[in-house]
């Protein structure tokens, strides 16, 4: 036992040290996520179908000689064709499809973009502070978040719209209003795993200020699956409204959008299926580049995965 | 003949960063009985060396060589002619207990259906069988444990039950992957004594990975230390304690602390980090961080024989002079 | 098991509180009352109509009598239908549209866990890819683009099923059914995949292999239930999302469900029906989320023999 007043203290010893030093590669979360990313075909592939969809949408009204309200009297319900001019062809009214897919086009994406941030917003803000207070404020706020997220959401959508008008900038707030609780929910979870986190232990204990500690370390490391779950909220979005928009509930005339289209192409279905054929391949294109881009981000960021 | 021919196992990943050198050119041998202990640093290779002779490799993971099992080769068996060996001829025992037993079933549904599996038991004498194995392992009021699962349980109960279910049909040879690595100090001895009193009382071989030198000495025969995939040095516990004849071993042993030395006064650790598994280095992998490299280190070192049944992969021609003493003198 | 199914209850009971309370003030708060959209009556017909509907009373008592009403189930007169009582109009719909709902969630479950085991199986196989890129279709085809298409292809193209209406025969159930099912399946499919892929690489399915059990034991015994455990509770959402689905599938095959008397209850501002129909769905889903969550408990040992 002599040996024992020499022997250092036993934790960590020396050899268990070596082991944790494995090799490291230095490389970052978004350089790393970059080079998945791009192992990702899929996800290229739906990151390249929006930016064509969006640029379509944004000039196609620009260089089109139709307008979307005003119907060309000489062709009622006609088939797409060069000859008329109307490449998508014309809806039962002889207003021009290709002109009216464009502008709903960008309603459907406004909407998708402004009801999402709404509700990043709300969520990031309201997920964050529960994740940052923590203890019993937290368990209160969460709470209440998991008695409202066993509503029926769209039921309540449709109550608000039916309660307070048709308009668009209660879509906006609705759809958002509704859809922040995954946000909160998330980033709650994630606010609560990094305050814990070493590195946040070491920021705080070298003398940063808490403020400090939000800026330059919590919202940094929140923008990983911010941009994950922003990329898969704005097809959610787009399909709320769409389906509100094909109750008849979401966008008004003279504006129009996907879903109001995709609806007045069901009703021509049998005189004019080119009326459906085109907004609801709009729609679902649009739809499906988002999942397969937001599936291909959750894969690069989440740091599970590795 | 050996219970256990191991020659030239080779083991690759394929991974999207390139092909990964887990294990490279291991060979050994296993009598019936003995008891080997397979030591080195993470990642030098250890558990895909067990992995591989069990075939449950992933499914990146590529194995090549020869493992030869009471004469019969194991690599390249057709499935359903694996499971008849698993758990059967060869039980395998992982370093997580909790998270290696099945949290939806209870103990005894997870220990019955081996027998009733291998030895075409009914239920009841399976029970019966089932609950006299963890008498033996020393868990206490066994028939209640068996209508328990796993989240009831201690991690040192649920290691004990896995030795137990890996003994259930009287193995010969049992693999035991770091068992106490993820269990408290206290239980860790604990498991580590029923180890030894079982590896005495049963014929069963038992091959022990781990990086614990201290579980060595006490329960091995003979030892193996690996590093990046590779046999460095091979020998029996005594000798190989007295008289490391690598720098790696030597460094292994210096950075526990040892109680049956005068010059034990000073822990080590060895510096710097295992190689790249995806580039390896050319010659001796250890060359970057061991104290002895020289001239002809550029050069891969053979697993070569020496003195008595002990082998080594180092040009050194001379003992490499332990550190400590030196500084001593 | 107990003490969790009690807890879980006090849970619920809150939610359908705040459910009923917004409803009711969302209501109250609403610009124009009920009866103005049609042309002005006369101050003394709207008098003796509030008073027939009991608007004249202050908030609280409203209130008050409202959640009573609602807890025997009491969802009022419609506003426009105005000899019909909301309880009437659901009961008529309900079972119409259950039989819908419960044919699509069965099929989607069916369809749903074994393609997602089978890719799981498959994993990174060309066949897996096809099937999850296929799922991807299904999950961003909406059911209301869905199901023209499908009236488009069988009911107009070939002609092999009717395009709409309800009259309880089989050909009349396959389309809304299918249509109402496809994004479910997909969605489903993707779940169990998953989970079925997480499963298969956690240790205690090492540790039955290492057994020495075979595949089809190792998977049936061991794999299906852990990674059915998602599935099942995903079926309170699903059966969230089956509902609202019901309302444009209900809608496109005119059928005369619940869903339709919704949308068309929306059109007409029909208040009492809209909130009646919101507070019957809603409870449904809580109950149901309610019973998921028990069954899901069951299942696990983990939270069944928690203490």
């Amino acid at each position: 036992m002599t040996a024992e007043s020499t022997t250092p203290p036993r934790e960590p010893d020396a050899f268990e040290q070596a082991m944790d030093r494995r090799p490291v590669k230095g490389r970052s979360l978004w350089v790393d996520a970059w080079h998945r990313l791009k192992r990702n075909k899929a996800a290229l592939a739906g990151a390249g179908l929006l930016v064509v969809i969006v640029v379509m949408v944004t000039i196609g009204p620009m260089l089109n000689p139709w307008d979307h309200e005003i119907p060309d009297w000489d062709h009622y319900s006609t088939p797409p064709s060069l000859e008329t001019g109307h490449l998508m062809g014309t809806d039962a009214l002889g207003r021009d499809l290709f002109e009216r897919v464009m502008v709903g086009g960008r309603i459907s994406l406004l909407v998708g973009l402004v009801a999402t941030l709404v509700s990043l917003f709300i969520g990031v803000l309201y997920g964050a502070t529960a994740g940052y207070l923590g203890g019993r404020v937290d368990n209160w706020m969460m709470r209440a978040v998991d008695a409202i997220y066993a509503l029926p959401f769209m039921f309540f959508v449709i109550l608000l719209m039916v309660v307070f008008g048709r308009n668009i900038f209660l879509i906006f707030v609705a759809i958002g209003a509704v859809n922040w609780l995954d946000m909160a929910r998330i980033v709650r979870g994630q606010t609560l795993s990094l305050k814990n986190k070493a590195f946040i232990e070491a920021a705080r204990a070298s003398g940063a200020t808490e403020r400090q500690v939000i800026v330059r370390h919590i919202i940094p490391n929140l923008l990983g699956v911010v941009a994950v779950y922003v990329s898969l909220t704005i097809p959610q979005v787009i399909l709320v409204e769409s389906f509100l928009s094909f109750l008849g509930l979401g966008v008004q005339e003279p504006l129009t959008s996907w879903g109001a289209l995709v609806n007045e192409g069901a009703q021509e279905l049998e005189t004019a299926p080119w009326s459906l054929l085109f907004p609801a391949a709009f729609l679902a294109a649009t739809l499906f580049a988002f999942n397969f881009l937001g599936d291909g981000l959750r894969d690069a960021l989440d740091p599970r995965d590795r | 003949m050996a219970l256990l021919e191991v020659r030239d196992l080779t083991v690759t990943f394929d991974t999207p960063d390139g092909v990964v050198h887990a294990v490279n050119g291991l060979s050994f041998d296993l009598e019936p009985g003995q008891t080997l202990g397979i030591v080195g640093e993470s990642g030098s290779g250890k558990t895909q060396t067990a992995l591989a002779m069990m075939g449950l490799l992933a499914e990146n993971g590529r194995a090549s060589g020869s493992v030869r099992f009471r004469g019969q080769e194991l690599l390249g068996l057709s499935t359903s002619e694996q499971t008849r060996i698993r758990g059967s001829k060869i039980s395998m025992i992982f370093q997580d207990p909790v998270s290696a037993l099945n949290p939806y079933m209870s103990i005894g549904e997870q220990l019955i259906e081996v027998l009733t599996h291998h030895r075409n038991l009914k239920r009841g004498p399976a029970r019966a069988r089932a609950i006299e194995m963890l008498r033996q392992v020393r868990i206490s009021d066994p028939e209640r444990r068996m209508r328990q699962y796993p989240h009831q349980l201690s991690g040192g109960m649920c290691q004990r039950i896995m030795i137990a279910m890996g003994l259930l049909c009287q193995p010969d040879l049992l693999i035991a992957d770091e068992p106490t690595t993820a269990l408290d100090v206290t239980v860790q001895s604990q498991i580590n004594l029923l180890m030894g009193e079982l590896s005495e009382k049963s014929s069963t071989a038992i091959v022990l990975i781990t990086h614990d030198l201290g579980v060595v000495a006490g329960l091995c025969d003979k030892v193996l230390v690996m590093y990046a995939g590779e046999v460095m040095e091979m020998a029996d516990v005594e000798p190989l304690f007295a008289d490391p004849a690598h720098p790696y071993s030597q460094g292994l042993l210096e950075s526990v602390p040892r109680l049956d030395r005068e010059d034990s006064g000073i822990l080590r650790a060895i510096p710097g980090n295992p190689p790249d598994l995806v580039s390896l280095p050319t010659g001796c992998p250890f060359r970057a961080r061991c104290d002895y490299a020289f001239d002809a280190c550029t050069e891969h070192p053979k697993l070569e024989p020496f003195d008595d049944d002990r082998w080594k992969r180092c040009f050194l021609e001379s003992r490499p002079m332990p550190k400590s003493s030196e500084e001593n003198a | 098991m107990l003490n969790y199914s009690l807890k879980r209850l006090a849970s619920a009971v809150p939610t359908l509180l705040i459910l009923i309370t917004v409803a009711f003030f969302l209501i109250r708060i609403a610009p124009g009352g009920p009866f103005d959209s049609e042309k002005a009556l006369p101050p003394e017909i709207e008098a003796n109509l509030e008073a027939k509907y009991q608007l004249d009373d202050p908030l609280v008592v409203q209130y008050v009598r409202y959640l009573g009403d609602i807890l025997m189930f009491d969802f009022g007169p419609s506003f426009h239908y105005r000899d019909w009582t909301v309880n009437e109009l659901i009961a008529q719909g309900a079972p119409v549209s259950f039989t819908l709902g419960a044919i699509a969630l069965v099929l989607a479950m069916l369809f749903g866990t074994t393609i997602g085991v089978w890719a799981a199986l498959k994993q990174n196989t060309v066949a897996d890819y096809a099937t999850m890129s296929i799922a991807m279709i299904g999950i961003s085809v909406p059911n209301f683009v869905m199901a023209p298409l499908l009236v488009l292809a069988f009911a107009i193209g070939l002609g092999w099923l009717p395009a709409g209406g309800w009259d309880g025969s089989v050909s009349r159930m396959v389309l809304p059914s299918i249509a109402l099912a496809l994004p479910m399946i997909a969605y489903i499919a993707r779940i169990t995949r998953g989970s079925m892929i997480e499963v298969l690489h956690s240790d205690f399915i090492r540790t039955a292999r290492a057994k020495g059990l075979p595949e089809r034991e190792v998977l049936v015994r061991h794999a299906l239930k852990p990674a059915l455990l998602p599935v099942i509770s995903y079926l309170g959402p699903a059966a969230a999302a089956i509902l609202t689905g019901s309302v444009v599938i209900e809608r496109i095959f005119t059928i005369p469900g619940i869903g339709s008397h919704f949308v068309q209850g929306a059109l007409n501002r029909d208040y009492t029906l809209v909130m009646g129909v919101v507070i019957f769905y809603g409870v449904l889903i809580i109950v149901l989320n309610y019973l998921v969550d028990l069954v899901y408990a069951w299942l696990d040992p983990r939270i069944r023999y928690d203490n």
